[in-house]
């Protein structure tokens, strides 16, 4: 480890580089373990452990590097390891795999086959990541980083050419000219409402007054998405990186990450990277020796959708009930302690140091005419290759799904994709064709959001996923505004009566209407966006609708009073291992030897379909 | 946790001096001395502070992670996010409820189980997912949840 200390001016960071070199070997052997949430949670740390046991038992952690990363991005995959040299994929790797990887790969260079990716279509496996479509048809702009960073080492980051935008900032761009270049690169922020990021820097900057504050939204609030927590957990330091240039372009001195607590882990990354940083005068006074100081806070929220709306996340931060208020005042002009107040998202401050680094017109050669550079989204749900997926904007759905998401999971048929979380919508087939851009998301009634992306099949009813999103909603909802306090409530009725049977022809006509009126009257994005699960999945899934309220039938056989299971007699064996696991008692034996379900006491709970080895147990 | 009862007065002083009157990581702190938000203590806050009772419940309801009931031995939270519950995360629950009798919210009569519901785990792509006593769970069935639950109770009826 280098010996701590301070970088008074710019060029120490490049002889820290200099220094650092090696850290770039490409020929040393590396191994990668992914150590984000979703890998742990399948034994990666454990892996990461007995990979390390045998380097030092066999004298070779000198000369082998072990490295534990944030998240790899393949997901569905893991847990994941990449071998260099060669970027060498292996997925679904156990702590059992760990000497023969050494033994194989390290010191005879030769794979192991069978834990390499096997293309779908050739049915031939596939060694290097690169290779693999689901990274290849990627432009991993920003995620790429975390493949080759500690995230709990600053050094790791400075190799790879960390703190270098900092450093050509503080080292003679005007605040002015910084705000020039994030217009220019059609920077615009990924949090959600896609507002152009150099004009509010702007805004905040001309507001008068000398305190003034930069916020992070760490809040991550849409439930089916986990790109910031991936970006703090894998490379906390970009993030700190595009604050503290935000901070100089518009003149603010303190900053506060305001994260939420179901993330214990990037809380802790993120301490560590302050204190790192701190340590190397990369955050405190006089930065750089351009005489500007700038300092973060952590500010852990405790558990609410609608503190990531930004008036809500200023009070929140502030230590208080998280409930928004009335826009103007903007916070640009109103915010954090009553001052002047840039609010970004997580993934645009990363894009911050990307812009400085590349120059405006490079990097907004990626994307579209309106916005610059790439996006992140989580693809998840019933896709094949789930995990974190980086395109730039412009690319269709359909590629994203199709192409880099490999289709549709056990050999069953796309229905929807979800996007935006609770204020987006339900997307069908026809529209897969759509690129994925602010304003081209927002005609089709759905939106951008946060980069969420979850993806529905045929056993998905969309009736059940717009129920899903007001239920959310009315526990997230503040309460302050009537028409979404109570609003939300009655459109949540209306499904529910839907979704038990007792639903109208009429009752679509009572939702859309209240839907539009919940729209117009309330006060923040909350309420304002609450309809667009409903009204996304009515404008084009009314058909599933009319089955629900004129058939009394679920299409996808979700809700459990539109349908039933039923034992098909000539299939079934008679081996009694359905009416063994029904709970309620519900399956008799019949004269015949076969089985049948007593619906009277039935509870629908499917245990007996899952439980069935000849799949003789079918909704009906 | 030891079994001697944190001292109320030191932990406020304490709490106070170092959050001023930001009511929220005030009771962030108080939750971590109790495991919830105990209400002698919120009316000592109170007085201590002079922020109105009615404001110190508006922030212990407002936000999903204050509790204002005591908390068992074990916490389970499945995660009822998006991608969760498409992917069954409602059977999850069940389950749960099969094997301990408690839904969301609730805890066990003999003080050794809670169930919270969270939005969210971050772990979508290993959908549906659970966490107990802090450690993750991925890509579970009922099934799986009924051996989890079974061996933290096995484990603890060894320990007694
Ligand atoms: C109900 C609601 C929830 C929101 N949640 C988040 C969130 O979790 N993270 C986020 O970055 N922005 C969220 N936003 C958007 C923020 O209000 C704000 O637009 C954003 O943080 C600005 O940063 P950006 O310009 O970099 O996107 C939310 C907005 C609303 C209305
Ligand atoms: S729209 Fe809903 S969440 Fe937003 S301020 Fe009004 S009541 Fe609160
Ligand atoms: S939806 Fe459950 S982990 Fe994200």
């Amino acid at each position: 480890m280098e010996a701590t200390s301070r970088l008074a001016v710019p060029e120490d960071l490049a002889g820290l580089r200099e220094r650092l070199k090696d850290r770039l070997d490409e020929k040393k052997p590396r191994l990668v373990v992914c150590g984000d949430t979703g890998c742990t949670v399948r034994d990666s740390r454990e892996l990461a452990a007995a990979i390390e046991k045998i380097l030092s038992e066999q004298g070779l952690s000198d000369r082998v590097e072990l490295k534990v990363t944030g998240c790899l991005g393949f997901c569905e995959k893991g847990p994941l390891m990449l071998v260099f040299p060669g970027a060498i994929l292996y997925q679904k790797v156990q702590p059992s795999d760990a000497g023969e990887i050494v033994e194989k790969t390290v010191l005879k260079n030769e794979l192991v086959e069978r834990l390499l990716y096997t293309d779908p279509e050739s049915g031939l496996p596939v060694a290097c990541a690169y290779d693999i479509p689901f990274y290849k048809l990627q432009n991993r702009a920003l995620l790429e980083t975390c493949w080759y960073i500690n995230p709990l080492d600053i050094y790791d980051y400075i190799a790879r050419g960390g703190y270098a935008a900092l450093a050509k900032v503080l080292g003679g761009m005007t605040p002015e000219a910084v705000i020039a270049e994030m217009k220019e690169a059609r920077l615009r922020g990924r949090g959600g409402a896609g507002f152009a990021t150099g004009l509010k820097w702007e805004f905040c900057r001309s507001s008068p007054g000398e305190e003034k504050y930069i916020l992070c939204n760490a809040d991550e609030g849409d439930p089916g998405a986990f790109m910031d927590r991936s970006l703090l957990e894998g490379n906390p330091h970009a993030v700190l990186e595009g604050m503290i240039i935000a901070a100089y372009a518009v003149g603010a001195k303190e900053g506060v990450i305001y994260i939420r607590i179901e993330y214990p882990t990037a809380v802790l990354k993120l301490e560590e990277a302050v204190r790192q940083a701190r340590e190397l005068g990369l955050l405190g006074k006089d930065i750089f020796g351009s005489g500007f100081d700038f300092d973060v806070i952590i500010s852990k929220g405790a558990g609410a959708f609608v503190c990531g709306e930004e008036t809500a996340l200023i009070r929140g931060a502030e230590g208080k009930v998280g409930e928004p208020r009335q826009k103007p005042p903007f916070p640009a002009d109103v915010g954090f302690r009553g001052k002047p107040t840039v609010i970004n998202n997580v993934e645009t401050f990363v894009n911050v140091p990307l812009v400085i680094n590349q120059g405006a017109a490079l990097y907004h050669s990626t994307g579209t005419e309106s916005s610059g550079g790439t996006k992140i989204f989580c693809l998840v749900g019933k896709v094949k290759n789930t995990g974190l997926v980086e395109v730039p904007f412009g690319t269709t759905l359909r590629q994203i799904i199709f192409g880099i998401g490999g289709g549709i999971k056990d050999g069953k048929k796309f229905k929807a994709v979800q996007t935006g979380g609770p204020s987006g919508g339900c997307l069908p087939e026809a529209m897969l064709d759509l690129k994925v851009d602010f304003s081209d998301l927002a005609q089709a009634g759905s939106i951008m959001g946060s980069g969420g992306m979850i993806v529905m099949d045929e056993d998905t009813c969309v009736v059940d996923v717009a129920r899903y999103f007001l239920q959310f909603l009315k526990s997230e909802s503040c309460g302050k505004c009537f028409s979404c306090r109570v609003g939300i409530d009655r459109l949540l009725e209306i499904l529910d009566r839907i979704i038990a049977g007792n639903g109208s022809v009429e009752d679509l006509a009572l939702l859309e209407e209240l839907a539009v009126t919940v729209k117009d009257t309330t006060m923040c994005g909350l309420g304002q966006t609450s309809a667009n699960p409903v009204l996304s999945t009515l404008r084009y899934f009314r058909d599933e609708y009319l089955a629900h309220v004129r058939d009394k039938r679920c299409p996808a056989g979700v809700c459990r009073s539109l349908f039933r299971y039923r034992i098909d007699e000539d299939l079934c064996a008679g081996c009694g291992a359905c009416a063994e696991q029904c709970p309620a008692g519900a399956i008799k034996e019949t004269d015949e030897g076969c089985y049948r379900i007593d619906h009277g006491l039935c509870t629908v709970c499917g245990a007996c379909a899952e439980t069935c080895a000849l799949d003789a147990i079918t909704k009906d | 946790m030891s079994n001697k009862l944190p001292d109320v007065e030191e932990i406020l002083e304490g709490a106070v001096k170092k959050h001023g009157l930001a009511v929220v990581p005030l009771l962030q702190e108080i939750q971590e001395h109790f495991r919830y938000l105990p209400e002698e203590v919120l009316r000592k806050l109170s007085q201590k502070t002079g922020i109105p009772l009615i404001e110190i419940y508006h922030a212990a309801t407002f936000y999903n992670s204050l509790y204002l009931t005591p908390r068992a031995k074990h916490q389970i939270n499945i995660c009822t996010g998006t991608t969760c519950h498409i992917r069954g995360s409602g059977k999850l629950i069940e389950e749960v409820f099969q094997v301990l009798g408690i839904g969301p919210g609730e805890t066990t009569s003999d003080g050794n189980f809670t169930l919270e519901t969270v939005n969210c785990l971050g772990c979508c792509a290993v959908a549906p997912a659970m966490v107990v006593d802090g450690k993750y769970y991925g890509n579970l069935t009922p099934g799986d949840v009924r051996e989890i639950l079974n061996k933290i109770m096995e484990k603890a009826a060894v320990e007694e």
